[in-house]
């Protein structure tokens, strides 16, 4: 509802529109009021610059480092060795870097998806506002980790902690370590989106299910989570999204050895820490090795949109209406 | 029972439940609920405690390094003399361009899409865009901001930069702009944006309808309705969202690192062009070394920027409650 | 919130910090006059040497902008060719193609050794059956054609276990050099290793894992002694094992991995007061930098040359000879 506030300054903004009403002023007004506009189109053709600029850069250098002689089309999409940096002919098949970051990103969403989903049900059907009230902000906090602070708990916390608990196997570099920091690092996402998704789906629902006879877990697992699936299926692929696009926290734990394994002990290298490998020493771009980090960028950018555009498809697709 | 609903399909499986209400399976789900139950506290107080141990083993690590010496000293060699001034002071340069470039541009896209644009294929179109730059990696951002602010596209020879001004002043300017802080501050600009826009434009939907067709149909200008009415009244959602965004900034180190800023630097920025590294680099580049007493400081090094995300989450919660009254 | 309260805070937290960093950028106490800035990049091995010069000269002229990278020799070679940079720090020489990029964006350099260092063969603190290492074991271990996978492959009596190896990579000097002493310039090394440009990374690989080994530049083993074991390696000439250490790599025992360090200087650097002052610094200080971070400081007369020909600008290298190969020899004969 309008309060005094408001209305007065409505009153003074259509008193300032009514007192100048001459045609003059009223011209200078319309070219004012239209290079407004216009400034502000220009701000939103802004994101579309952006991708377009993203695109735009990763398809010409892929494609010129496609076209180098080392390199071919057919290997890099199909190839399982990636020893691009040690003389002679270099390898480029990219199923090594993409299985390293699988297998991460797998570690993370096995451990992440269940109990950010768990603890999100916990939340909306279970807990306490006391609770809620304690555990939300645990959350945020969580979220709002720079994910350096994660890599840095992987190397001195989780590593340690498995080869001195677990396994003399897991040295200072293994997929285990650096997938447990990741999977922390979307925990957050999942559970808040999840909840989100949870609460949304309307009290009726419940309260029908419970006036049938069911406990509160049937309630939950047999008919709030149903209904709220497909926001809970977007959070999920979020989740994921960010975990393998996730940088710092790999190239602190996980290692630079691209290789296709599945054992969690294994020293692997991402994407990521691949790009991170070969941008971080800043060559200037002629070399077929620092050309090789666009085209695993592009493969990490499509990889990327593609899961960010099935989420969008999934939330429009199967969103519930109530009404 | 209800008819004709989408919500028929979901009642079925209580329906079920009717049927088999034996004492036996009784008890069956009674357990499962306590399972259940015990399962969902056992998962939730695992995420309070990995983040207690998190901090605690961080605090531990660190805490005996953190001291104004610390703050005051730039990197060193020597553990014992090195402090985080120069990553601080990028920190701040490079956030504080960030926060000043992302906020009008992405306020005026959010003012755009919810004002002003009527819904057609462009506005679909650039709010898919939005939505698909929110999924991209940060490194990614940091390729893009590599190739065009940091090398302006090849279209300016490096050899033979544009330079105005004195690089010992702050009135310098240099085309392409190198791996200097202007450069940081763009792409982590570009990697916040679409934080920005959305809650932006949250914030606009969360004003009253009415608040605009009153000043509408008082005779001001859709623009005036706006600046005067609609974005005052959305500044505490905004100022929320932006706070968000520059928490993220602060936090980002892989754009940073694709810039190619350098390892080791003893200055702090003093003008746009200047040389910078930010915390999360700092923190990176000691945490690569083997453990001992840099990973202590790379300890201190989390606490005091862990310390400033809070401040600015502290912030942000005064701002949501002190001015969010109002529209109430 | 009226706009104009909202622009006038704004406008007071920017001033307010503008006038904070104003005043963390003030100069220091002491007025120093010398201004401008030095960008230094290159080799990891040398970075330690690299960092600290930049440490204790910065404190002497506050006001001078230093900064140093650690892209590897081969990425700082390519920023020195580009102009970027105007030091280059290199743990193996110029080579001929570096040289030729330098030439073509007309960039004159001139060449200065500051340190000896003894590239050393590192095992986990763990691994106490390798007693010593030929360097035939050592080329057939790191060869792509070795076929070796398990310690017991390399000698019957040791564990049948998998080796794990990390190097650093092609940016990399210290790889270049390894490469040339062990399966020749043109030879193929495995693929299957941890690499990593930053010495660091690979210091922490080689300590977590019992069974790893690795290769990087003195100075790393100097400074994690008690976590690392170096591997006396058999020198080709005498027969005799010997283990890395200042005598040894000074007096050229420690064969075929004693190699100096570089730093390559543009004339353009040179001809600025800042950077002039940095190098003449940096060649005063490099013995006993040198020695601080653990490399070998070269013997006095290959500094007073070095000094020598700065002063006079002595461009060009001397490790490559009038048709582009490859010199070969003890430092004090080749550089003059």
């Amino acid at each position: 509802m309008p309060d005094a506030h408001s209305v007065t300054r409505a009153a003074r903004a259509a008193s300032v529109a009514l007192g100048r009403g001459t045609p003059r002023s009223a011209r200078v007004r319309e070219v004012r009021e239209r290079a407004i506009r216009a400034s502000l189109v220009a701000c939103a053709t802004l994101s579309v610059v952006t991708t377009f600029a993203i695109l735009g850069i990763l398809l010409v250098e892929t494609g010129q480092f496609l076209s180098m002689p080392e390199v071919s089309v057919t290997e890099f999409l199909t190839g399982t060795t990636w020893a691009p940096l040690l003389g002679g002919k270099g390898q480029f098949g990219v199923w090594p870097l993409v299985c390293g970051t699988l297998l991460v990103t797998a570690i993370a969403a096995a451990f992440a998806l269940p109990v950010g989903l768990i603890t999100a049900i916990y939340l909306s059907e279970y807990a306490a506002p006391r609770v809620r009230a304690t555990v939300k902000p645990v959350l945020e906090v969580l979220a709002g980790i720079p994910t350096v602070v994660y890599g840095f708990f992987a190397l001195s916390v989780i590593t340690p902690f498995l080869h001195d608990h677990v396994s003399e196997r897991f040295s200072t570099f293994n997929a285990l370590g650096a997938g447990l920091a990741v999977g922390i690092m979307i925990l957050p996402i999942v559970a808040s989106l999840s909840e989100d998704a949870l609460r949304a789906v309307p009290r009726g629902l419940r309260d029908a299910a419970a006036a049938l006879g069911s406990t509160r877990f049937d309630t939950s697992v047999k008919v709030v989570v149903p209904a709220a699936l497909s926001g809970i299926m977007a959070s999920w692929l979020l989740a994921i999204t960010r975990a393998i696009g996730e940088t710092m926290i790999v190239a602190l734990a996980a290692g630079g050895m691209a290789r296709m394994t599945i054992d969690p002990a294994a020293e692997v290298q991402t994407m990521t820490a691949w790009m991170v490998q070969m941008f971080g020493g800043d060559a200037q771009a002629t070399g077929v090795e620092y050309r090789s980090s666009y085209a695993v960028a592009a493969v990490l950018f499509a990889i990327t949109l593609g899961l960010t555009m099935v989420g969008n498809l999934i939330l429009r697709a199967f969103r519930e209406e109530y009404d | 029972m209800l008819a004709g609903t989408a919500a028929d399909a979901r009642i079925r499986p209580a329906g079920e439940l009717l049927d088999a209400a034996t004492p036996r399976s009784q008890a069956l789900r009674r357990a499962a609920d306590r399972g259940f139950l015990v399962l969902c506290l056992g998962f939730t107080a695992l995420a309070v405690l990995i983040l207690g141990v998190l901090l605690f083993s961080i605090w531990q690590d660190g805490h005996l390094r953190v001291s104004m010496d610390f703050l005051g000293n730039y990197a060193s060699r020597k553990p014992a003399d090195a402090g985080i001034r120069a990553a601080l002071w990028g920190t701040v340069w490079a956030c504080g361009i960030c926060a000043v470039t992302a906020l009008p541009v992405g306020v005026g896209t959010a003012v755009w899409l919810e004002e002003f644009a009527k819904p057609s294929r462009f506005t679909s179109f650039i709010k898919l865009n939005i939505s698909n730059l929110a999924g991209v990696p940060s490194i990614v951002y940091g390729i893009l901001g590599l190739t065009a602010f940091v090398r302006a596209f090849g279209m300016v020879d490096a050899d033979r930069p544009i330079e105005i001004g004195d690089p010992d002043t702050f009135l310098y300017l240099r085309l392409p702009f190198g791996n200097g802080v202007l450069a940081g501050g763009l792409t982590l600009m570009l990697v916040v944006l679409p934080i920005v826009i959305v809650a932006s434009q949250e914030a606009l939907r969360a004003v009253p309808r009415s608040l605009r067709a009153g000043s509408l149909a008082l005779g001001a200008t859709p623009w005036q309705t706006t600046w005067s009415i609609t974005l005052p009244a959305a500044v505490p959602m905004i100022m929320t969202g932006a706070i968000l965004a520059v928490s993220r900034a602060i936090g980002e180190a892989a754009p940073i690192l694709v810039l190619g800023v350098p390892i080791f630097i003893r200055s702090v920025p003093n003008n746009l062009m200047s040389d910078f590294t930010v915390m999360p680099m700092q923190i990176y580049d000691w945490a690569n070394r083997p453990a001992g007493p840099f990973h202590e400081l790379a300890a201190a090094g989390i606490i005091v920027l862990l310390a400033v995300l809070l401040t600015f989450n502290a912030v942000a919660v005064v701002i949501r409650q002190r001015l969010h009254r109002p529209l109430q | 919130m009226p706009p104009r309260a909202i622009a006038a805070a704004a406008a007071v937290i920017l001033g307010l910090g503008a006038a904070w960093t104003a005043a963390a950028n003030a100069p220091a106490a002491t007025p120093d006059k010398l201004r401008g800035a030095v960008k230094v990049d290159g080799s990891s091995t040398v970075y330690p040497f690299g960092e600290a010069v930049a440490e204790e000269f910065s404190k002497k002229h506050p006001n001078v902008k230093v900064t140093v990278g650690q892209s590897g020799t081969g990425g700082g070679f390519k920023r020195f060719g580009a102009g970027e940079i105007d030091f280059a720090n290199a743990s193996r020489p110029i080579t001929k193609s570096e040289v030729a990029a330098c030439e073509a964006k007309s960039i004159a350099f001139v060449e200065l050794p500051v340190a000896f260092d003894g590239l050393s063969i590192v095992v986990n603190r763990g691994n106490d059956w390798v007693k010593q290492l030929t360097v035939e074991q050592i080329t057939r271990l790191f060869s792509a054609d070795g076929k070796v996978s398990t310690w017991k492959d390399l000698d019957p009596s040791w564990p049948a276990e998998a080796i794990k190896l990390y190097a650093p990579g092609t940016d990399s000097g210290t790889f270049d050099y390894f490469r040339e002493a062990t399966v020749g310039k043109t030879g193929k090394i495995r693929s299957d290793m941890s690499v990593s440009e930053t010495d660091n990374v690979l210091v922490r690989g080689v300590e977590g894992d019992r069974n790893a080994i690795g290769f990087f530049g003195y100075a790393y083993l100097v400074a994690n002694e008690k976590r690392l074991r170096a591997v006396p390696v058999v020198n080709p000439k005498t027969g005799a094992a010997v283990m890395p250490s200042p005598a040894s790599i000074e007096d050229g025992s420690y064969a075929p991995f004693g190699r100096p360090l570089f730093v390559y200087a543009t004339v353009a650097a040179l001809d600025r007061p800042a950077g002039l002052a940095y190098a003449e610094f940096m060649l005063e200080q490099a013995g006993e930098l040198a020695q601080e971070v653990g490399y070998v400081k070269l013997p006095d007369a290959v500094y007073e040359r070095a000094r020598a020909n700065l002063k006079a600008r002595r461009t060009g290298t001397q490790w490559l000879d009038a048709e582009g190969k490859d010199r070969h020899g003890p430092i004090s004969d080749l550089y003059r």
